[in-house]
């Protein structure tokens, strides 16, 4: 009777998982599957193809837009990991009221609503005569995306004692030298992944690059949303999985990448 | 008599609490020093403004001659061994050694020797390139020290290097100290709260309190004729009791009088007596100079701790091989030799800075 019992049990709850999986992945599902459907209707399957994958990287604007929303994630990642690295260093060593205000302060952006921080990054933009373009997305991108920079790399800081640079000081090391040689390595990991971090949040972004973009200039979330109000092309289906794929690679890459250990 | 460092008039604070409070201290060249005192007494302080991870708010920090107050740490001829080890996780046992050499672009050969014998004096060998990690609390302590040594410093100071270590291995480490001192000839300054490791390494004590100097002199100077209270309460377990200096060598305590050693402190003039509670004789009632009832008894190891109550109300603290069941009427008697006298200090202040400045 027990053992029927727990069979039962270890069914339901296999089902509930397969439920829950199913409720989270099947839109995305039917996008992959419909983005190899050699069909354009959005209900039958038309068997398998690679047209629109083909169709995709033959296209001059996608191909202008995915390069924009590379060049923009990695820049203003790049740029956002050196800032906020700094920053969170300097918040460190502070005293501790000090500290949780400038943290709450740092914490605002990413708290804050995108439609508001896209509209104000906007209005700023305007009102200081800065032409919207290429360069305005590239500065909004790194001003939302040095918050969590900081956020990844305080903990690491946190547990990286204060008396291992002064030791390094105390061999002969000069202040740079030791911070390089010896703190650096140690907060590598969440280095990393606050650029890894930051680079997916960019890429994902489109509500700030929307309200900042201007015109005449595309990333690929923002092509996508004019695309769409044309109606719907199966090449959409294509990039969009793409993307998916690559944010879904850099997600698993993050998430692993501190419990490795690295070494030299 | 020259010395090697000199700390003169050095005042620190932090955030408007005085650390450290016009604190003169002159260390010689080749001794063991240790900087002893309770937490928070400015000891650790002292050490980071020799280190140079500090700076003094007034007062200079003098060596061999030359004012270094204003030397960053990397630029001077000291190495510090820190409380939490502090090694580099990220590098092998070696490179963790040959860290300060690299930095001076020592020949490697040069480089390789060093480490072989860093790591044979501490008693490591072939430990080059095992992980930080898979390391001992103790190999990981030895391994801060051998990292020091190699650079050949003039100083090496020692910030509680052994507060993580438990008992045995503790006690273990003090040899090993002693004797890296002795074969390395230099200098150490030593900090800790622990007066034992005080006593059996050093040869010079300073005791601390409140970010003043208490008491400096060798551990035998300190043990057994401490300035003042607080040195003689920090330092072993002591009974301290008010006593009427009668002339030289008599000494009033609760009526009675003992026969001591000390003079000059006047006629009938009121002072602080010292007394060890291990130089407690226990005697039976009729030979005691006082007498009194055993009110506690508890077995220690090497010797029995008691608490015999005289009648006016004082619990004395008796260290013994002898014990004396509670309950039993007993008499106190005290050889005058361990007798200490002290001034009475008159107000709290002086009782910080202590008496005989």
């Amino acid at each position: 009777m027990k053992k029927t019992k727990n069979t039962l049990k270890r069914i339901l709850e296999d089902f509930y998982l397969v439920l829950i999986m199913v409720f989270l992945y099947a839109p995305i599902a039917t996008l992959m599957v419909l983005s190899f459907s050699n069909s354009k209707s959005r209900t039958q399957w038309g068997g398998f193809t690679l047209r629109w994958y083909g169709e995709m990287f033959e296209s001059a604007t996608i191909m202008t837009a995915l390069q924009n929303t590379l060049v923009i994630a990695f820049a203003s990642a790049l740029i956002a990991t050196v800032i906020g690295t700094a920053a969170a260093i300097a918040i460190n060593s502070m005293k501790p009221l000090s500290r949780s205000i400038i943290m709450g302060i740092t914490n605002i952006p990413m708290l804050n609503a995108d439609i508001v921080t896209g509209i104000s990054l906007m209005l700023a933009f305007i009102a200081f005569g800065i032409s919207l373009g290429f360069k305005t997305i590239l500065i909004a991108h790194i001003t939302f995306n040095i918050p969590y920079v900081i956020l990844s790399v305080m903990p690491k800081l946190k547990q990286t004692s204060k008396s291992v640079y002064e030791a390094a000081m105390d061999l002969g090391a000069s202040p740079l030298y030791a911070f390089f040689r010896v703190v650096f390595p140690d907060i590598l990991p969440g280095v990393l992944s606050g650029f890894l971090l930051a680079f997916t949040m960019s890429l994902d972004d489109f509500i700030i690059t929307h309200f900042t973009k201007g015109a005449g200039i595309n990333t690929l979330s923002t092509l996508i949303y004019s695309e769409v109000r044309r109606g719907i092309k199966p090449s959409m289906y294509a990039l969009s999985t793409i993307i998916f794929a690559a944010v879904l690679t850099l997600l698993i890459i993050t998430n692993f990448a501190p419990q490795k250990k690295f070494e030299k | 008599m020259g010395s090697l460092i000199d700390l003169i008039n050095v005042s620190k604070s932090f955030d408007g609490t005085l650390v450290l409070d016009d604190l003169n201290l002159s260390v010689k060249e080749n001794t063991f020093v240790t900087l002893l005192g309770p937490s928070g007494c400015g000891k650790t302080t002292t050490l980071r403004i020799i280190g140079g991870f500090e700076h003094a708010d007034t007062g200079k920090v003098i060596f061999d001659g030359q004012d270094i107050s204003n030397l960053p740490p990397n630029k001077r001829q000291l190495n510090t061994v820190f409380q939490k080890y502090a090694l580099f996780t990220h590098m092998n046992i070696a490179e963790n050694i040959a860290f300060g050499l690299k930095i001076r672009n020592k020949p490697r050969a040069y480089i390789q020797d060093k480490i072989r014998y860093a790591l044979k004096l501490v008693n490591l060998d072939g430990f080059e390139n095992r992980s930080v990690d898979s390391l001992s609390g103790g190999q990981q302590q030895r391994i801060a020290i051998a990292r020091a040594i190699v650079n050949e410093p003039r100083v090496l100071l020692l910030d509680e290097p052994l507060g993580a270590l438990d008992l045995k291995l503790r006690q273990d480490m003090q040899y090993e100290l002693i004797r890296l001192k002795n074969e390395l000839g230099i200098t150490f300054i030593y900090v800790t709260h622990d007066q034992e490791e005080a006593l059996t390494m050093s040869d010079t004590i300073v005791v601390m309190n409140q970010g003043y100097i208490q008491q400096m002199g060798t551990p035998e100077q300190i043990y057994n004729e401490p300035e003042n209270a607080f040195v003689a309460d920090f330092i072993g377990e002591s009974n301290i009791v008010h006593g009427t200096m009668i002339r030289d060598e008599l000494v009033e305590i609760f009526g009675a009088r003992f026969a001591c050693v000390d003079k000059g402190f006047g006629t009938n003039a009121p002072v602080d007596v010292v007394i060890r509670a291990e130089d407690i004789d226990l005697v039976s009632p009729e030979e005691g100079t006082l007498t009194g009832v055993c009110t506690h008894l508890i077995f220690k190891g090497v010797h029995y701790e008691m608490e015999v109550t005289t009648p006016d109300g004082f619990e004395w603290l008796v260290h013994s091989t002898d014990m004396c069941p509670v309950g039993q009427a007993v008499g106190i008697h005290v050889d005058p030799f361990d007798i200490q006298i002290m001034n009475k200090p008159e107000s709290e202040d002086e009782e910080a800075v202590g008496v005989n400045e």
